[in-house]
């Protein structure tokens, strides 16, 4: 089963800290999405209103066509994965899967059956009569998804979901979490803080910060073309080179900014660029010459840091391909397509122009 | 210095062991006073023991006495953990101290409270108000061992079980007491080993059947004994046999 | 809001069984003992009054003031006793018996515990009677040529009371020995310290809120105990809860038992005042 999820003006409130502030969210049905953000932006916060775990202040969490804003955890059609499994210790892996299927009374037969069912879509068919302390990080957090998934929500919560694992095994879980959602067809909400974690699996980003939406969309799109100079910075390495507005075009410190648009209604602000938007080939963009002050080799990539020859206070960062080889020393000429320049006003605003 | 260090250990066994090892050489004496020298071994001590009425039924006074008050304690105990731990609740703090306090009290004083109580409403001593007041001494204990393990793990246990639709009282039954059972069993059985060897209170709260160390206790007025010794060597058995089946059972499963 | 309050009725409905019980069992008898101690007695007959005469007594009667200086003395001795002889053997046990036998001597070293509590002050009475183990053994080595006079004497009480503590001090101690990470002493001797000097400033404070747990827990269950003053001290000198037990057993003086009792928590308040601020109760 599966259903979708509509947030209306979402207001939280922890005693004087303001934990959410005016959240409106609209999650498809089916849909994978992540909510990422530093800690403390309000993340688990509203997948805590989402489970029931918390009554929000103000605003209306809808599931499916119900109004769910007030409804218990047990009641409602989501159930959540905790960010440290909480299996139950003392009970068997079968035991923990059917745990949910019991408290709807269902026969012994049953949902033995049907948590075997659970335990084989997640690999882990031949340790039904396992402990959870006799397992792997790993297979506790199959355990836990399989547990989660067995009362067939309509919506799986994920708190965290692989945090406790080591990186090597993240993503290897990132790609199965995403490929046991396409089968089931359940809507996923999963927190993380890990951007590269939220590209690999999601079908919408939102990114959060201080209790606020800062941007929501498809990762390529987020990416991108971020709406916030947060987001931005937020979702991978970023140059912010400060802009601003001369006789009808737009002026840097490393040349003009062929763009037609500007910053609307303030006179300066940053363009933003990814460091692999940098290149040394001709682009309509030329940012003049540049010294490079070291450079190291990530096998896709050499990351280089730049001083800018026009404007030597500007240090740029590019990712510059293998075959370039750059030496420390050695001077290049840095071009950029002004399409893939995002211009953000003062971060103050932080509102997106282009 | 560490010849002195083993040697230390040396002499603090010696020392602890010094009246255990005597009562227990003298009741195995052939002989009307359990002091040098030694004759025998007999076990015609224990044969008397085990054919005094009085002592049997004393000994099967205390462990009912024992094995219901440390039920109760650690039923009420278990609750109160509970409803503190896991609920919102004003004054909290106050309410812990409250739970607590007896624990600071000499058991004289818990015992004469009590009696003082019950004379004056004129209910008749008897193992229930000994009972009773084993309850009012294991409570704390059994409340703040079993609080004190109520740490975060159960608790998110807890929330699972009932985000997958348990309510409150499947969540603890299937869920907190089996993940609390260690701490559940400690408690209890340290209410037991206390309630079952406590002496005051049950002196002056029971009046014709009596507690165990109460009996030994009108034992002793008669003077130095071999059979005191025996019933004293018996009561020692039985109690490190239970701690070490517990340590073995119990607390050494844990480790691993 | 709503969820808030439900929750709140249910913690009380699981907190009242306990609560009721302490306030019935121990609260309320506490309050009428505390009325009881300003009551009097004429002849046998109890009059309910507000008078301090019980607590004038205290200070008038020479055997009462005597019996709450010699408990005081004799808690503060076993106190000191045990925690300077306990310390040692906890130390030894953590830090030089081996890892794999470390439980079983620990276990061994408490063992006695589990005597019952009565029988354990009779077996120092044999061991140190007239003709018991201590004076024979002596005898046979020459070291004295008559019998000494230990039971019945403040000494045998002392010594069956510091038998008794040292097993529970020195299992306190050790849990508390051995949840300190080695680390704190490699670091200290590391820059430099002797290993004087690392137990001195390093591991003793460390440890001093053990200790005064375990001193106070002694504090408390030493000066309200009845059966060792009475099975090993002998006629000589009384105790408080001695002095309580006689007023109930032979007098029926309730209102002077209670008096004393207040008294006893009285001492027992100002060893709490005192060790306070390393024992924390508030967070058990």
């Amino acid at each position: 089963m599966t259903a979708s999820i509509s947030i209306n003006g979402l207001h939280h409130s922890f005693g004087d800290f303001h934990a959410l502030k005016d959240i409106d969210l609209s999650i498809d049905i089916g849909e994978y999405t992540v909510l990422l953000g530093p800690s403390g932006c309000g993340k688990t916060t509203l997948l805590s209103i989402l489970g029931g775990f918390l009554v929000p202040s103000r605003g209306h969490v809808m599931i499916g066509d119900k109004d769910m804003t007030r409804v218990q955890p047990a009641k409602r059609p989501t159930t959540t994965m905790f960010q440290d499994y909480a299996l139950f210790p003392h009970m068997t892996l079968k035991d923990n899967v059917a745990f949910g299927l019991r408290m709807r009374g269902l026969g012994k037969t049953d949902r033995h059956a049907k948590a075997d069912q659970f335990l084989e879509l997640v690999g882990l068919r031949q340790d039904g009569t396992k402990r959870p302390h006799e397992l792997s990080g790993g297979q506790r957090q199959r355990v836990a998804l399989a547990r989660a998934l067995a009362v067939n929500p309509d919506v799986l919560l994920l708190d965290e979901p692989l945090g406790a694992l080591d990186l090597k095994l993240r993503r290897s879980m990132q790609d199965e979490l995403k490929a046991i959602q396409r089968e089931v067809g359940t809507t996923f909400v999963h927190v993380t803080h890990d951007q590269e974690e939220a590209m690999a699996i999601a079908d919408r980003i939102v990114v959060m910060n201080a209790g606020r939406i800062e941007d929501q969309g498809p990762p390529d799109r987020v990416y991108r073309r971020p709406c916030s100079l947060f987001a931005a910075n937020f979702m991978g390495e970023v140059n912010q080179i400060p802009a601003w507005r001369d006789q009808g075009g737009l002026e840097t410190p490393l040349g003009p900014l062929p763009l037609s648009h500007d910053f609307g209604d303030t006179e300066q602000g940053v363009a933003c660029i990814r460091p692999e938007q940098l290149t040394t080939e001709t682009q309509e963009w030329s940012l003049g010459t540049a010294t490079v002050i070291d450079s190291a080799f990530f096998g896709a990539h050499y990351r280089c840091h730049l001083r800018s020859d026009r404007a030597p206070n500007l240090t740029l960062v590019a990712y510059l391909p293998p075959n370039a080889e750059p030496k420390a020393g050695s001077s290049l000429p840095l071009y950029a397509d002004p399409a893939d320049v995002s211009l953000f006003t003062t971060p103050d605003t932080q509102e997106a122009i282009a | 210095m560490r010849v002195i260090q083993w040697v230390y250990l040396a002499v603090a066994f010696a020392f602890i062991y010094l009246p255990v090892a005597s009562l227990v050489l003298f009741s195995l004496k052939d002989g009307n006073l359990p002091l040098p020298p030694f004759e025998g071994p007999t076990l015609r001590w224990y044969q008397e023991v085990l054919g005094d009425h009085q002592l049997m039924a004393a000994l099967g006074n205390s462990l009912l006495v024992a094995v219901f008050s440390s039920l109760t304690a650690c039923t009420l105990g278990f609750l109160a953990a509970y409803g503190l731990a896991r609920h919102v609740l004003p004054g909290s703090v106050f309410m812990r101290g409250l739970l607590i306090a007896p624990m600071t009290v000499s058991y004289l004083i818990v015992g004469l409270g009590l009696l003082i109580v019950f004379n004056q409403l004129g209910i008749g001593l008897s193992l229930w108000t000994a009972g009773m007041g084993h309850v009012v001494i294991n409570l704390p204990l059994c409340f703040a061992i079993i609080y004190a393990s109520m740490g975060a793990q159960q608790q998110n246990a807890e929330r699972a079980a009932r985000d997958l639709g348990a309510n409150e009282g499947r969540v603890i039954t299937l869920v907190t007491i089996p993940m609390l059972a260690p701490a559940i069993l400690a408690a209890f059985f340290l209410a037991m080993t206390l309630s079952w060897d406590e002496f005051v209170i049950a002196f002056l709260l029971t009046r014709f059947d009596v507690t165990l160390p109460v009996e030994i206790w009108s034992l002793l007025r008669s003077g130095l004994s071999p059979k005191t010794n025996a019933i004293g060597s018996l009561v020692f058995l039985g109690s490190v046999t239970v701690v070490l089946l517990l340590e073995i059972f119990l607390f050494g499963r844990r480790r691993t | 809001m709503t969820m808030a309050s439900t929750s709140t009725r249910r913690g009380w409905g699981f907190m009242a069984p306990a609560l009721l019980w302490t306030t019935a069992f121990f609260v309320a008898p506490f309050t009428i003992m505390l009325a009881m101690s300003l009551a009097s007695l004429d002849g046998r007959e109890l009059i309910w009054s507000l008078s301090l005469d019980n607590y004038h007594k205290l200070f008038t009667q020479p055997y009462l003031t005597k019996a709450i200086w010699v408990s005081l003395q004799i808690t503060l001795t076993v106190t000191v006793i045990s925690v300077l002889l306990a310390y040692p053997l906890a130390w030894i046990i953590a830090f030089r018996v081996p890892k794999r036998w470390q439980r079983l001597v620990l276990l061994l070293s408490i063992l006695p515990f589990w005597t019952s509590y009565v029988v354990r002050s009779y077996s120092w009475l044999l061991v140190m009677s007239r003709e018991g183990m201590l004076n024979n053994a002596m005898m046979s080595l020459g070291l004295i040529s008559e019998p000494l006079q230990m039971a019945s004497s403040r000494f045998a009480t002392v010594t069956g009371f510091v038998h008794f503590f040292v097993m529970l001090l020195t299992l306190t101690i050790f849990a508390n020995l051995v949840q300190l990470s080695p680390n704190y002493r490699r670091a200290a001797v590391d820059l430099g310290a002797s290993g004087w000097q690392a137990f001195r400033h390093v591991i003793l404070p460390l440890t001093l809120p053990g200790i005064m747990v375990g001193a106070f827990l002694t504090f408390v269950l030493c000066i309200g105990d009845y059966i060792t003053p009475q099975i090993l001290g002998g006629n000589n000198e009384l105790t408080v809860p001695q002095v309580i037990m006689m007023q109930l057993g032979r007098r029926g003086d309730f209102p002077l038992a209670s008096a004393m009792s207040l008294v006893l928590m009285g001492l027992v308040t100002l060893a709490y005042i005192a060790t306070a601020r390393w024992l924390r109760l508030d967070r058990i």
